[in-house]
């Protein structure tokens, strides 16, 4: 298979709104479904070099894959055009959502509605949680670094940057020798 | 700490987003930190009624800074907020994607890469510990997180059927 011809500003545009409008709970996997096997903007293997970079960085992962991808063919008229593809409907849809929970969130129907919904996103939130526990932390040393983050952050209620000074170093400097 | 609840919000989720290791989620907790116990612009519970609304719909899970902002100052607020999460990192991802591309091979980015595994992990199992402990009141709810939590771990199901069901079960005041 030849490889597509390298995507138009507005098509970076529209691969990244469909991702943005597709995506509930998490738009990693619609993201890597447009790139890798509908458009073909990336091979697999580049697809995990870039969101490897995105995971490392600081930030919306999401938005970062978005910055690489677009500015890889169109620099930074590129990244503004997946960004903003990305990020335009989600961003009007979650403002519409606020002015009706500003408007209605008192009403006790809504609010009850709103409790149950809340109960249901924490339950999503832990079960991601959970399955990036189940299959990052098969070392010892990973087990005491996730353990002493969630202590810090959770139970300490340490500030983050206090808490990823500590911990951060000391994980890297405790896995160095063992890369290869 | 400034008077203007814009330049405050554009000031906290720039900073964040520059130590946001793990994503957006991942710092969670100190968003609900700086909302929150600084600057008392809600409470703990309005903050996962934010949550839930962010998940509840389409696109990346950070929009919840959206409606943060939105929450304390109107569209104004929502649009500096989101804009001061994905600026400076969108900036630092552009500036830094080559020099990541070259160094695939490099002893530093994978000892880097595989050291922040885990504390990643720990943010988000903080994450999920503090935003359940401010969305469930009752028994019942904290029994409704677990039950989530079960069934996305167990099975494939769509996560709308989920809060589907969470809509139903709060509308009836089961939880």
């Amino acid at each position: 298979m030849d490889a597509p011809p390298p995507p138009t500003l507005r098509e970076l545009f529209g691969g990244f709104f469909g991702v943005g409008v597709s995506g509930f709970g998490g738009v990693l996997p619609w993201a890597r479904r447009m790139l890798v096997e509908e458009r073909r903007w990336l091979g697999p293997d580049e697809f995990t070099d870039v969101l490897s970079l995105c995971q490392f960085l600081p930030g919306p992962n999401i938005v970062n894959v978005a910055v690489t991808v677009g500015s890889r063919f169109h620099g930074v008229r590129g990244a503004l055009a997946a960004v903003v593809g990305l990020m335009a409907a989600p961003f009007a849809i979650v403002v519409a959502l606020g002015a009706l929970y500003t408007t209605y969130g008192h009403v006790p129907a809504v609010e009850a509605t709103i409790r149950g919904v809340s109960a249901t996103a924490a339950g999503l939130l832990v079960a991601m949680a959970l399955k990036m526990a189940r299959t990052g932390l098969t070392r010892w040393s990973a087990v005491i670094v996730a353990g002493a983050a969630f202590g810090g952050i959770a139970l300490a209620r340490f500030p983050l940057l206090a808490v990823l000074g500590v911990v951060a170093p000391l994980s890297v400097a405790a896995i160095w020798r063992s890369v290869r | 700490m400034t008077d203007s609840p814009l330049a405050q919000l554009a000031l906290d989720f720039g900073l964040l987003s520059l130590i946001a290791v793990g994503g957006g989620i991942a710092v969670l907790p100190e968003m609900q930190r700086m909302v929150v116990d600084n600057h008392g612009w809600m409470t703990a519970a309005t903050f996962a009624d934010l949550f839930a609304l962010a998940q509840a719909a389409p696109g990346p899970n950070v929009l919840v800074v959206s409606l943060i902002g939105w929450q304390v100052a109107g569209l104004a607020g929502a649009a500096v907020a989101t804009v001061a999460m994905t600026v400076p990192t969108s900036v630092l991802t552009y500036a830094f994607a080559r020099v990541w591309e070259r160094s695939r091979d490099a002893h530093w980015r994978k000892a880097i890469q595989r050291g922040l595994a885990p504390v990643t992990v720990g943010l988000m199992l903080a994450a999920a510990y503090l935003i359940t402990r401010a969305a469930d009141e009752t028994a019942a709810a904290y029994a409704l997180t677990a039950f989530t939590a079960a069934v996305v771990i167990a099975t494939k199901l769509h996560p709308l059927w989920l809060i589907a069901l969470g809509a139903v079960l709060g509308l009836l005041g089961i939880v």
